[in-house]
């Protein structure tokens, strides 16, 4: 795709449905200020046993950050009605680093000279053989977004024999038409993560300045194609200091709860992740996004939507991680690489973005006991067989 | 006094069920022991046989295994995931959840009706998670459930017998044991739901979340307890103001 080519326009093959979501999520974000929140709209909202979308946009205002600890308790005790003690544990396996797409913030990006690879179908099996031996069960599968280096067929090889090892198996691809979704789930994969960035689209067309990531709407309705493909549940998130974190923040939980309504058997989660420094550049970093404003957003999740999940990736330390996990997130990752392969054998192709907990499995699983929660490595019975 | 609740022609002393699905595994054993339970539901999809820890070495010998088909969606999921339970030895009984809405997590009382009757035709001990219709717990019945499960609230919700009356018709019309599963807040709601003469109730969130774990598994089992006898005691009169006489106040006649 040219650079520049039109970024609301659909490329030609991308699948097109019909659907309301972006819509909604496009005014709803053109009429949030979160200026105009006052502290009484706080408390408001903190009295509600459920949030209203105004009550969430009141948690994400800066009016919000006098209540953070009050927030916290009410998170705490909302995690623990829905999940109990238990904190899931997963890893991710990059299996191939190719990209097809110029976005500024990655390493991946087409234009970063960096060793790429794929993984084959035998050292696929040897990672996750490594993998399975560590105790965990649930694993998600990346790849850079090459439609041509790691196409949808060979993904769906790495579903097949990633489910022959794990009970739980997602994906964190490229965005695909429902029929490709489809594929992968007869395949055995179940989730589907696709993170919009950012939900400005003026700042979305200044970041992704080629590539079929370009275009904004294809990527935004991923999830709902994923969801009509049969799969059982979708992440959102946004990459939080690429734009006005607030703002992302605000969509991010407006599409999650619009797609709730749509579709109510769908299991949701959120992700948090914030800018790292990765090959090739090492300055780009939070984008002004505090530990303590990255907190408040995962509060405000937790509270808006509490029954849906929340992960808490490698890019933020361990001290941080430990303390949110409990409180708001529900899913950890351990024994993180995201270079490709690496968990077996040498990686075969560099990293996406520098790590800043690289612990094992066996010292997060301690890590977690330690705080009097309940490691889980499957909350997941795969109710058909993969074909 | 011999009274114990039947299950699947199977007797137990206790009936406080506890769900072990928000509890860490060692405090899963302490609560069991506190509340003296005798059946501990499973979420089978937390049972990792092949993982590092696993739920089922955290249960005490001794102990019915109820297992649930938590995650399930529809039937055909629920019948998947109890077969799979019986396969990996958890026994014949199943808490039957088809639930297909991931907000409220209300139970989808059409497809546990079509789930029981196949589970119930392969043997399985099947104890429906419902909500309170009487239309559909006589189908329950029919259909050859071993008990309903109907909810008292949302679950996890701690918001106590907010479906107290469809129970109460439950428990006038429904031939099998009533079990208020989900919704019980604090013990003297589960000893109102037993003093209406419920079967059994379970609890799990009220416990998880208390502040002493094992005390409030001991408060439970007392308050279940005590209902239990005020039913069978049978309650005495509430007189809505009027007054009674201790003594008849038409001795007089015939004198």
């Amino acid at each position: 795709m040219t650079i520049r080519a039109n970024h609301m326009a659909y490329a030609e093959g991308m699948e097109a449905i019909e659907s309301d979501v972006l819509d909604k999520v496009a005014a709803g974000l053109a009429a949030y200020d979160y200026r105009r929140y006052t502290g009484a709209d706080v408390e408001r909202a903190l009295r509600q046993e459920q949030l209203s979308v105004a009550d969430y946009g009141a948690l994400l205002s800066p009016a919000a950050d006098a209540n953070l600890e009050e927030m916290a308790a009410r998170a705490t005790w909302e995690t623990r009605r829905h999940f109990g003690n238990s904190v899931q544990l997963f890893t991710p396996l990059y299996i191939a680093n190719y990209c097809e797409n110029h976005c500024v913030y990655c390493g991946f990006n087409c234009s970063n000279r960096i060793v790429r690879g794929r993984l084959s179908g035998e050292e696929i099996e040897d990672e996750l053989k490594a993998i399975a031996a560590t105790g965990l069960r649930e694993i998600l599968l990346l790849t850079g977004e090459s439609r041509r280096q790691s196409g949808v067929e060979y993904i769906g090889e790495a579903v097949r024999l990633a489910a022959r090892y794990f009970p739980a198996v997602g994906i964190e691809i490229y965005p695909l038409d429902t029929g490709e979704y489809a594929y992968l789930h007869q395949c055995g994969a179940d989730f589907v993560s696709v993170y919009q960035e950012t939900y400005n689209t003026d700042r979305y067309e200044q970041v992704h300045l080629r590539g079929p990531k370009r275009v904004f709407p294809y990527r935004f309705h991923a999830q709902e194609r994923a969801l009509r493909g049969g799969m059982r549940g979708v992440a959102l998130g946004a990459l939080l200091g690429l734009d006005d974190f607030r703002n992302d923040a605000f969509a991010v939980g407006l599409h999650a709860h619009l797609l709730q309504q749509k579709y109510p058997h769908a299991e949701l989660s959120f992700s948090v992740p914030r800018l790292r420094p990765y090959i090739n550049n090492t300055a780009t970093g939070a984008g002004g996004v505090r530990e303590r404003q990255l907190l408040q957003v995962m509060l405000a999740y937790r509270l808006f939507m509490p029954f849906a999940g929340i992960t808490i990736s490698t890019r933020e330390r361990a001290g941080l991680r430990d303390n949110v996990i409990g409180m708001a997130a529900t899913k950890i990752s351990a024994g993180v690489r995201v270079g490709v392969g690496g968990h077996n054998a040498a990686e075969k192709g560099d990293e996406q973005f520098a790590i800043a907990d690289p612990r094992s499995v066996a010292e997060v699983h301690r890590t977690i006991l330690a705080r009097g929660l309940q490691p889980v490595y499957t909350d997941y019975v795969r109710a058909y067989t993969p074909c | 006094m011999n009274d114990r609740l039947i299950i699947g022609g199977h007797a137990f002393r206790s009936r406080l069920i506890l769900g072990s699905g928000k509890f860490s595994l060692e405090m899963a054993k302490a609560v069991i022991e506190h509340g003296e339970v005798q059946m501990v539901t499973l979420a089978l999809r937390r049972a990792d046989v092949h993982g590092p820890e696993n739920i089922l070495d955290y249960i005490p010998p001794g102990i019915t295994l109820l297992p649930n088909t938590s995650g399930a969606r529809n039937a055909a999921e629920a019948v998947r995931i109890a077969r799979l339970a019986r396969e990996i030895g958890c026994g014949d009984f199943v808490k039957l959840e088809v639930i297909n809405d991931s907000k409220y997590l209300l139970p989808d009382n059409y497809e546990t009706v079509k789930a029981t009757e196949i589970l119930a035709r392969e043997g399985f001990i099947v104890m429906p998670y419902m909500y309170p219709d009487l239309n559909v717990a006589r189908a329950l019945a029919d259909a050859g459930a071993a008990a309903v499960m109907p909810l008292g609230a949302p679950i996890g919700t701690n918001k106590g017998l907010c479906t107290k009356e469809f129970i109460r018709i439950l428990i006038e019309e429904i031939p099998l044991p009533i079990v208020v599963d989900a919704g019980i807040g604090r013990p003297s709601q589960a000893c109102e739901a037993m003093e209406m003469g419920v079967d059994a109730v379970m609890c799990n969130t009220a416990i998880a979340t208390a502040g002493d774990i094992a005390l409030m598994a001991r408060a439970f089992k007392h308050a279940v307890e005590a209902g239990r006898a005020a039913y069978l005691a049978g309650l005495g009169r509430v007189l809505d103001g009027r007054a009674e006489a201790s003594s008849p106040l038409t001795g007089f006649l015939e004198e």
